[in-house]
């Protein structure tokens, strides 16, 4: 069941102060409407992991770490590779988090990580197949929160590609029943750069990535991942409100433009 | 993906003789429990769905009421045989998302500031699923919330708009919603001219999402009407439990 959430109550005074700087187009953290945080990129983070990246989005930090092991396919898709996304919201990163099974939250971001990566067909999951129909090489994906302070998603996204794009995976022989993993390992191959870009809405205007107070003073967000060739993989509104259909061709121009910038910002370490 | 799969015939129309922007056809009914306070059944297509809305009622356990609104506490689920294959009936993933995301397209509606400290419980059940169920099932939910007497701002119209074989179709049947190349559930309120309820997986350029939104918005405006029909067969003097 999902029930309405009880968000953090943000001061009268700086939901005033909010909606007072928006309408000069200025920002609490003095950004404008349609400018980024910093964004720092550590790649290899964890090294028992077969690929990671620690994504710094102004003060959120996020984890993502690859681990890569022997599967069997699923039954529509016998000749390709298993992609799982998993999210954890840790209790050390933010009050709000509470130990315990994935809430709709969590649930919902990696839902949504997944469906960039998979949609954007970012790795060719039919090239990670070892016998057809009956092993294939499973990608996990673990996103952890360190510390939250808004638009968990653009960071997450960006954090999976980076450990995606320097995921070493091992060789694994399969013979009858014996799964032998080998010394060999080969990269991954990135097919796709998606990244995704979150818009916050305060009644008709919005701000893009949005810090946590400008994400719970906000009606709702709406996040649009798009492809390295200017296509669209992934949409989603979150929370209540409305929004125009108008408003939503705007954002999809924006996005564009966004994703271009962000792209560069984001995976210039892969591709140099 | 294993076999080609064709979703259109050798006359341009669709697997089950539509046209690209034709809906499948929708039955609707308002009133159809006699334990909740509202209720209404809507079958699209092969799809069947039941909504149910309880409350506004005491907010149990105490914790989650609110001292100036009500809460909403809303469940999609599917019924076991709803499927071809059987799905278990512990609520998976999908129907966790889907929950929140169907409460994130009522909420808006719902006049909540007057009912403080209750909820409004909406129930979704799928007993039948043919692609499209959490649009089929949010048309139906706003109905039950309507035909409960829960003051609203308007009602919405939900519909998937996708492609298939590179073009844009309208109300995608469950093989274009498996095998089609993207699937974009939108509801719509036309009055407010607002979207309550967005998503997009699959690819779609900008041109294509344009063209998608456009034609969503002409369906649902459609499936509004029947909305409209619907509570009016429901409220017009002569029915007996009224």
């Amino acid at each position: 069941m999902s029930v309405t959430s009880q968000r953090p109550l943000i001061s009268k005074l700086e939901q005033q102060e909010l909606h007072r700087l928006l309408a000069e187009n200025k920002r609490i953290d003095g950004r404008t409407p349609l400018k980024y945080r910093d964004l720092k990129v550590h790649l290899g983070y964890v090294e028992k992991a077969e690929g990671s990246a620690l994504v710094e989005l102004g003060n959120t930090k996020v984890l993502a770490a690859v681990k890569i092991g022997v599967a069997i396919p699923f039954t529509d898709t016998p000749n390709e590779g298993v992609l799982v996304v998993n999210a954890e919201l840790v209790p050390l990163a933010s009050p709000v988090f509470e130990p315990g099974p994935p809430s709709e939250e969590s649930i919902s971001l990696s839902r949504y990580v997944d469906r960039s990566i998979r949609e954007s067909k970012t790795i060719d999951l039919p090239s990670l197949c070892i016998v057809p129909g009956r092993s294939v090489y499973s990608v996990y994906i673990d996103l952890y929160i360190l510390d939250y302070d808004g638009n968990l998603i653009d960071a997450s996204v960006i954090a999976s590609v980076n450990a995606l794009g320097i995921t070493n995976v091992p060789k694994y022989s399969v013979e009858g029943q014996a799964v032998k993993k080998l010394d060999e390992s080969f990269r991954l191959e990135l097919k796709d750069y998606p990244v995704s870009i979150t818009y916050a809405f305060f009644d008709d205007k919005y701000v893009v990535d949005p810090c946590l107070n400008e994400e719970y003073a906000s009606d709702f967000t709406v996040s649009m991942t798009v492809k390295s060739d200017d296509r669209f993989c992934a949409i989603q509104k979150n929370g209540g409100g409305m929004v125009s259909p108008r408003a939503v061709m705007e954002l999809l121009d924006r996005s564009v433009t966004l994703g271009k910038e962000l792209r560069t910002l984001a995976y210039g370490q892969l591709t140099g | 993906m294993g076999e080609k799969v064709s979703l259109f015939k050798e006359d341009g129309k669709r697997t089950d003789d539509r046209t690209l922007e034709e809906l499948r056809p929708i039955n609707i009914r308002v009133g159809v429990l006699s334990n909740a306070q509202g209720s209404a059944y809507i079958e699209q297509g092969k799809n069947k769905i039941l909504a149910a809305v309880y409350g506004p009622r005491e907010a149990l356990p105490k914790h989650i009421s609110m001292p100036d609104r009500c809460v909403l506490r809303c469940r999609y689920h599917m019924a076991p045989f709803s499927t071809s294959e059987r799905k278990s009936p512990v609520p998976s993933r999908r129907e966790i998302e889907l929950s929140m995301v169907l409460r994130n397209a009522l909420e808006p509606l719902v006049m909540t500031s007057l009912f403080p400290r209750t909820v409004i419980d909406i129930f979704i059940e799928v007993l039948q699923a043919d692609g499209g169920t959490r649009c089929a099932g949010l048309t139906a939910a706003v109905l039950a919330l309507a035909d409960a007497g829960i003051p609203l701002r308007g009602l919405v119209a939900a519909c998937a708009v996708g492609k298939a074989e590179g073009k844009v179709v309208v109300d995608l049947n469950d093989l274009e919603d498996k095998y089609g190349e993207a699937d974009m559930p939108i509801a719509y309120n036309p009055t407010l001219d607002g979207i309550t309820l967005l998503q997009m997986d699959g690819i779609m350029s900008k041109e294509e999402v344009e063209q998608a939104l456009s034609l969503a918005i002409t369906a649902t405006q459609k499936i509004h009407k029947m909305q409209v029909d619907a509570l009016r067969e429901r409220f017009s003097i002569g029915r007996r439990d009224v």
